[in-house]
């Protein structure tokens, strides 16, 4: 096993560990998710139309961060720069519509006080919002150094592992969208 | 990962992952389905979507032997499924046996 697939392997297992987290947090979602103590139940408070928004951006960004890692791969720092640079903007909106969407709600006295649905739904989907956050802060730093010191071997490596951790939240997402947002809407 | 990976791969992932998430979005908003039918088909689209990215995107399939990875995430999705399912099974039965007979009452009268 060389350096490269090292690294690859210890991230992947990171993200199996974080997967765990997320599975957790989505069993409790999912036993709590009818317990509403007399305030708002799913259907209530979620706009399918929004949420359906969300998704096509941050699927978006996933498919944007992979054409990046093929240009780093083939060497193109000016097309590796533009690739990134485009994740970066769908997922910084994708992060102001999630934050706008939890506003609304504290706004609408729909906090994570008011029930035990309403305390695991902001757990879960604000896990996954930091951890989308953090990718950004993540991308930032890299996109820095690959304008000041040129696309590397190792600068390279970072921007794949970087893209292996997005396509990871996206795959999250989906499971945020189907259990949290349709099943929720639908009432199951 | 492999050299073969190429941007036609990752257009290919992404045009499925957008039919599969509009489909589930339609499925839903229609209305047509109810009940278990609907949750085993949202569930449903939610799998063959998470095995398009992991393909489509991360590659799975490309990865050299002893595959590691694969490994690793068999493990995980064990794991999970015994997490979820397990905590779904446990506590949707206490619920059902500590519900006062009052409440299972006013289950019935609506």
């Amino acid at each position: 096993m060389n350096e490269a697939s090292k690294s690859t392997f210890g991230f992947w297992i990171y993200l199996m560990t974080d997967c765990l987290l997320f599975g957790s947090l989505f069993a409790t979602f999912a036993v709590l998710r009818n317990a509403t103590f007399g305030g708002p139940s799913a259907d209530e408070i979620f706009s399918l139309p929004f949420v359906l928004l969300e998704t096509l951006i941050l699927l978006t960004s996933s498919f944007t961060a992979g054409l990046g890692v093929v240009a780093a791969r083939a060497g193109d720092k000016r097309k590796t720069m533009m690739w990134f640079g485009l994740t970066f903007l769908l997922g910084f909106s994708f992060v102001a519509l999630e934050i706008n969407e939890f506003a609304a709600l504290v706004r609408e006295e729909h906090s994570w006080r008011v029930s035990g649905f309403l305390t695991s739904f902001f757990t879960l989907v604000a896990t996954h919002g930091l951890h989308v956050t953090i990718g950004l802060l993540w991308m930032l730093i890299l996109m820095v150094r690959l304008y000041r010191t040129g696309l590397t071997a190792v600068a390279g490596r970072r921007l794949a592992l970087l893209a292996m951790f997005w396509h990871f939240l996206d795959i999250v997402w989906i499971f945020i969208f189907t259990i949290v947002y349709l099943m929720g809407v639908a009432k199951i | 990962m492999s050299e073969q990976v190429t941007t036609r791969t990752y257009v290919a992932g992404f045009i499925l992952s957008i039919i599969l998430t509009l489909t589930a979005f339609k499925v839903v908003d229609d209305g047509l389905l109810k009940g278990w039918g609907l949750t085993l088909t949202l569930i449903a689209f939610a799998v063959v979507q998470l095995l398009v990215q992991l393909l489509f995107f991360l590659h799975l399939d490309k990865e050299r032997k002893p595959r590691q990875n694969l490994m690793a995430f068999a493990f995980m999705a064990m794991v999970l499924l015994i997490i979820v399912l397990g905590s779904l099974w446990i506590m949707d039965n206490l619920n059902y046996h500590v519900m006062g007979p009052e409440e299972i009452i006013q289950d019935e009268i609506p």
